[in-house]
């Protein structure tokens, strides 16, 4: 292949589209004539052919560094803001970094990395790059309390689901998402705003949700993104009632009918679809129905995403999945057929299939096999919940038990709770197998997401 | 509330919530009789833990099983405060 056939995301961007941002709760950037602009102080072709560490502190920096870098680094591996820095030097071997972008300069001095790389903002003028080769793209994969995998990528099948989809129509996008763009579904989102012609609002740890609500609205923001997880927690604090976005998407976690049914009552002008994806499958579809689960007709070739269920789990092929594990003891990532094994149990009812729960999520109850994402679905369905985590206990009679943490919609009369249990009780007892009926249910003001935007199970 | 009727009153509600007719309690009734099982118990275990803060069956290794409904409330009862 030529270097010219290679599409970089700098081949993305041009001066031709006026008023293009991506900004944080601190800075805006433009994203209209970036191509003659440098995060790196123009130090980007001493990374040429590098296997270069991006790690920044913030999300902007991290960015447009992502631009620069691609199509010009031979790899770059992304680090996610939670990753554990005791983990660094292993990651380090086992992608063969030989670079870091940094804004801690002096905590990479003498770590024996042959270049260090300042990322600094406001950015410096230089004149534009051009591309020299496919750039492999490595994440980190989420949710291992071990050193975690490094997924490879490649900015075509980073890409697929959104050059698959054609362009927007309209104006062009502002998208948003509550991830980190280090993470894949954050990822999808910012290559969606370089792709789509559009802007990019980021999101801010440390940011107040109202205050993050408002700068969502003050930028303008059309198409939003984040786990069911993030989308509860935005109905419950009362501040979706100033947003009025157009496309509102789900991922990362299952989409239960109650969050959908929630976000369509909160955001009655939206369309609002549930994405799957995940680091290693990437992106296998999206389902714009407004129902959980997904048609069984999705299975088999669709779009060039092929997806079968062995052993209930759902399997997928296609050219947008990772293409390797990387690092010296790195196992197969998919089986002799070229299948990804997403981990993810599905379960045929009726025509369509819903997601029960994740393999390893499996909590044991008296010997029997549950799923808590099952449980909390059906918690969730009563009107006056927002959110539920189940869990087990351990029990001296039967070994072990369901229990559940259950947070009420705000403005709940307290009065009405033990009525309120009853119901749930009544309700998981009509749908649920006996031993998956919660024995004991707490109310609760918060339950714990982590920073990839997931309900935290480590203590399931 | 006596801890015999906080262990009484959680044992009718479970009984209620899982569709158990309860026969009347006495003391000498064997917990085989109440018509609970043992997700029942287990649930009844768990309940009188989160109100009372004690599961007498799980700080003694060697506490049998209660047989009656009597062994069961004293073991709640016995519970070194």
């Amino acid at each position: 292949m030529s270097p010219r056939e290679i599409f970089a995301l700098r081949d993305h961007l041009g001066a031709e589209l006026k008023g293009r941002t991506i900004s944080d709760a601190h800075d805006v950037v433009s994203l209209t004539d970036i191509l003659s602009h440098t995060v790196l102080g123009g130090r980007l072709n001493e990374l040429s052919g590098r296997a270069v560490l991006l790690k920044l502190s913030d999300q902007l920096r991290s960015g447009l560094a992502m631009i620069e870098l691609d199509g010009i680094a031979r790899r770059m591996l992304l680090c996610p803001p939670d990753l554990n820095p005791a983990h660094l030097d292993a990651l380090i071997a086992d992608a063969g970094i030989d670079a870091v972008v940094t804004d801690e300069a002096d905590r990479w001095a003498g770590t024996g990395l042959p270049l260090v790389v300042t990322a600094q903002l406001p950015l410096r003028a230089t004149p534009p790059a051009r591309t020299e080769r496919a750039t492999e793209w490595l994440m980190l994969t989420s949710g291992t309390s071990g050193v975690p995998k490094i997924a490879g990528h490649t900015l075509e099948a980073l890409t697929g689901a959104i050059v698959a989809e054609g362009p927007a129509r309209g104006p062009a996008p502002v998208w948003a998402t509550f991830y980190d763009i280090r993470r894949y579904g954050g990822l999808q989102i910012f290559l969606r705003a370089v792709l789509s012609g559009g802007s990019m609002v980021l999101s801010d740890p440390h940011e107040a949700l109202a205050d993050h609500v408002a700068r969502l609205n003050a930028r303008g923001v059309s198409h939003i993104s984040g786990t069911p997880s993030h989308w509860r927690k935005l109905l419950m604090s009362g501040s979706a009632a100033q947003f009025a976005p157009g496309y509102v998407r789900l991922s990362g976690e299952i989409a239960d009918q109650a969050v959908l049914d929630g976000l369509k009552a909160a955001f009655p002008n939206a369309s609002v679809g549930h994405a799957y994806a995940s680091t290693e499958a990437g992106v296998g579809f999206a389902v714009n129905d407004g129902l959980e689960g997904f048609p069984a007709d999705y299975l088999g070739n669709r779009n060039g995403v092929e997806m079968k269920v062995v052993d209930g789990s759902l399997r997928i092929r296609s050219t947008r999945t990772a293409h390797a594990y990387i690092g010296r003891n790195a196992a197969a990532l998919t089986d002799a057929d070229g299948f990804v094994d997403s981990g993810d149990i599905v379960e045929l009812r009726g025509d369509r299939y819903y997601f029960v729960g994740r393999r390893g999520g499996i909590i044991n109850i008296g010997g029997l096999k549950v799923h808590p994402e099952e449980i909390e679905a059906v918690i969730n369905r009563h009107p006056d919940v927002r959110m539920s985590r189940a869990k087990s206990r351990k029990s001296p009679i039967t070994g072990g038990i369901v229990v559940a943490d259950v947070i009420l919609t705000e403005g709940t009369d307290q009065a009405g709770v033990k009525e309120i249990r009853d119901q749930i009780l009544e309700q998981c007892r009509a749908q649920l197998a006996s031993h998956k009926v919660p024995a004991v249910i707490r109310f609760v003001e918060a339950l714990d997401v982590t920073s990839a935007g997931k309900l935290a199970r480590t203590d399931a | 509330m006596s801890v015999r009727s906080k262990v009484i009153e959680a044992i009718h509600q479970i009984a209620k919530e899982q569709h158990v007719t309860l026969p009347a309690l006495s003391d000498d009734l064997s917990l085989h009789e109440t018509g609970f099982d043992s997700l029942a118990f287990a649930i009844l275990v768990a309940r009188l833990e989160d109100e009372t803060g004690v599961d007498p069956f799980t700080i003694s290794e060697d506490a049998a099983f209660p047989a009656t409904v009597g062994d069961f409330v004293r073991a709640y009862e016995n519970v070194p405060a």
